[in-house]
């Protein structure tokens, strides 16, 4: 059996859905995903200053027929939640949000710690679906999720924490 | 000049040029409603300073397809990172204009920092943008928007009286996404 690592889970995922066109703002456990996606010239790939920009170039991107992904760590939707809500939640764009989740068990940096806390509630006040899939789930449900985006009109979140980038599949 | 006339000449530049045109939130979407409503216009309704940045990734996402996006002062200096991508990016097919009346027009003109100091066409240069213009009068609007890159234009302070857009945000982007789409093999 081919062993692959949960970043190219989420890679194959992303694939699966059909995800063409991504924008980004690092961490470093999406360092080898956004390699990936680099490398894959059916993918175009887009690197923004903040998230919400990149949530203005997804949804550009989409209405222009193409299906955006997201990759940032979950700070990055405290910067975001406006345009979530008013762009993507008003017009009904779908987004798909491929967020490293920081600040839970294995943080070593102290800030991560209350975005971290705050994250999955704030996604259900914002009524995004969200995911939290292991390794060998991950390229399903990454797949699902973009489904459901597109399906709903919305935004929806895959969230990996450092556990789960730290696991062997 | 008047901002709605500025947004006039834009208009039907844009329509002359088969363009898809995104406007910015608040008034301005409101005026280019008035001047020029077409299918082939996105209003933007909410999320302000992200005018700019839905214009660069559908201009990215339809290289084929012109793109112009009408940002404003207040919104621009809200997302000023925008213009450190669009030089990043650089596409060939998409020009941003500033309308710089260098106050919050919709919220009772509120000066911002270009009133004084701030200025968009250096920032826009200085974020490394190829080609950045400034445009004052009907003739230099015209020639700047055969090109692409940033076009900063300077318009007076106030807005048209103009009914608010009777539109939903579903009509908006679905009619727009029926026109992005004749062009698009993708989707």
């Amino acid at each position: 059996m081919n062993v692959i690592s949960p970043s190219e889970a989420v890679y194959k995922g992303m694939k699966g859905a059909g995800i063409d066109f991504v924008v980004s703002v690092p961490c470093v456990n999406l360092r080898e995903l956004m390699r990936l996606v680099d490398c894959d010239h059916e993918i175009d790939h887009v690197p923004v200053t903040r998230e919400e920009e990149g949530v203005g170039i997804s949804a550009g991107a989409y209405m222009g027929g193409r299906r955006p992904a997201l990759l940032m760590q979950n700070s990055g939707l405290g910067n975001s939640i406006n345009a979530l809500a008013s762009l993507n939640g008003l017009f009904k764009i779908p987004l798909l949000m491929i967020i490293s989740h920081r600040g839970g068990e294995g943080e070593t940096i102290l800030g991560q710690v209350p975005m971290g806390r705050l994250t999955p509630e704030l996604l259900d006040v914002m009524e995004i679906p969200r995911f939290s899939p292991s390794p060998q789930e991950a390229e399903e449900v990454v797949a699902v999720a973009w489904d459901l985006a597109r399906a709903r009109g919305t935004p929806t979140a895959v969230l990996l924490d450092i556990g789960f980038w730290r696991s062997l599949r | 000049m008047r901002r709605i006339e500025a947004i006039s000449i834009i208009a039907g530049e844009a329509d002359s040029q088969g363009a898809l045109l995104v406007g910015n939130i608040g008034y301005p979407s409101r005026e280019l409603y008035a001047v020029g409503d077409r299918a082939s216009n996105f209003y933007m309704l909410g999320s302000m300073g992200l005018a700019s940045s839905i214009g660069l990734g559908l201009a990215l996402a339809l290289p084929k397809r012109r793109v112009i996006a009408i940002d404003g002062d207040g919104s621009v200096l809200m997302n000023l990172g925008s213009l450190a991508t669009l030089a990043d990016q650089d596409p060939d097919n998409y020009l941003l204009i500033i309308l710089d009346n260098g106050c919050y027009g919709s919220t009772g003109s509120q000066p911002t920092c270009t009133a004084r100091r701030a200025d968009l066409a250096k920032l826009a240069v200085g974020a490394g943008i190829s080609e950045v213009r400034v445009a004052a009068t009907v003739d230099e609007i015209r020639k700047g928007m055969g090109n692409k890159g940033v076009l900063v234009v300077k318009v007076e302070i106030g807005n048209a009286d103009v009914p608010v857009i009777p539109l939903s945000p579903e009509e908006i982007i679905e009619r727009f996404m029926a026109r992005s789409a004749l062009s698009s093999t993708r989707f």
